[in-house]
């Protein structure tokens, strides 16, 4: 299904995903990338780092009501396909990302800005598999 | 560490998400369906926001030497390029094309209420719930500083 190119909207939010990553190192020198946040969440290893992580994530969670409530903003967040999709994805997402220990925040918006090669090595590898992963579940299976 | 500043900063990075129409799989699979339904706005998202914090980080590395609450910036930069970096990586990738959401994305959506990046979340951690009980070497039970 075919969805409306949104450049402006798009450029909007991911500069303010870009300001929220810059003002995160500013203020407590902490790198905004999703995968350390989960997995410092969910297996803590000092109550410090448990804390910021888990108020971070409170903020970006209350995004999604203040911009419905405040600017009536409601996006859609559901994908075209069933529960068993997003949980086979999932898991790999998480495996993978563990592996690789970053994903599109960590690697792609923080790890580019610090001028990581390593991080160039992984953004090229995800979107290369991404890429390659939507062809063939569309064009190769049909799906 | 002022958690209200941490908490605005969050509720920043989940908005721009949203607006974005990152945390959209219909959006995300379209943005990889390059011989298909193709929509370039995800490009719109990653290259805003590398820009924006490029430009923030070489601004601040170069003009601070620690952060306005905090001691230190992160120390130095990890390297090391290897298998589990690319593998892991391209694991990664797979499952993003399959589910089209990223942790980021799926993150901000638990805001709405809606039951896919609930369950999306919940597959990831158990994921990398698989990871710690099987492929993390021992000597590295913590969470990635790297990101």
């Amino acid at each position: 299904m075919a969805t409306e190119f949104t450049p402006l909207a798009s450029l909007i939010g991911g500069g303010m995903i870009g300001l929220s990553a810059t003002l995160l190192m500013l203020g407590v020198g902490r790198i905004a990338g999703a995968t350390g946040i989960m997995s410092g969440i969910l297996f803590p290893t000092s109550g410090g780092e448990f804390r910021w992580r888990l108020v971070l994530v409170v903020g970006m969670i209350a995004a999604a009501p203040l911009l419905a409530l405040i600017f009536n903003i409601r996006p859609n967040v559901l994908p075209p396909f069933g529960l068993p999709q997003i949980i086979l994805g999932g898991l790999i997402v998480g495996l993978g990302v563990s592996l690789s220990s970053g994903c599109t925040s960590g690697h792609g918006i923080c790890g580019l800005a610090r001028l990581s090669v390593r991080s160039l090595v992984a953004v090229v590898s995800f979107m290369a598999t991404g890429f390659v992963t939507v062809f063939i579940i569309r064009h190769v299976l049909g799906v | 560490m002022s958690l209200i500043y941490i908490a605005l900063v969050g509720l920043l990075f989940g908005s721009g998400i949203l607006i974005s129409g990152m945390a959209d799989p219909n959006k995300v699979l379209n943005f990889f369906d390059l011989f298909g339904t193709w929509d370039p706005s995800l490009m719109f998202v990653m290259g805003g926001g590398l820009v924006v914090n490029l430009i923030g980080y070489q601004l601040m590395f170069r003009q601070r030497s620690k952060p306005l609450m905090a001691d230190t910036f992160p120390k130095s930069l990890p390297t090391k390029i290897d298998a589990r970096l690319v593998g892991g990586s391209a694991l990664f990738g797979i499952g993003w094309g399959i589910a089209g959401f990223c942790p980021g994305a799926a993150i901000p959506a638990l805001g709405t209420g809606a039951l896919p990046p609930l369950v999306f979340v919940i597959a990831v951690g158990l994921g990398m719930l698989v990871f710690r009980l099987t492929l993390q070497p021992r000597n590295q039970k913590q969470a990635p500083a790297s990101a």
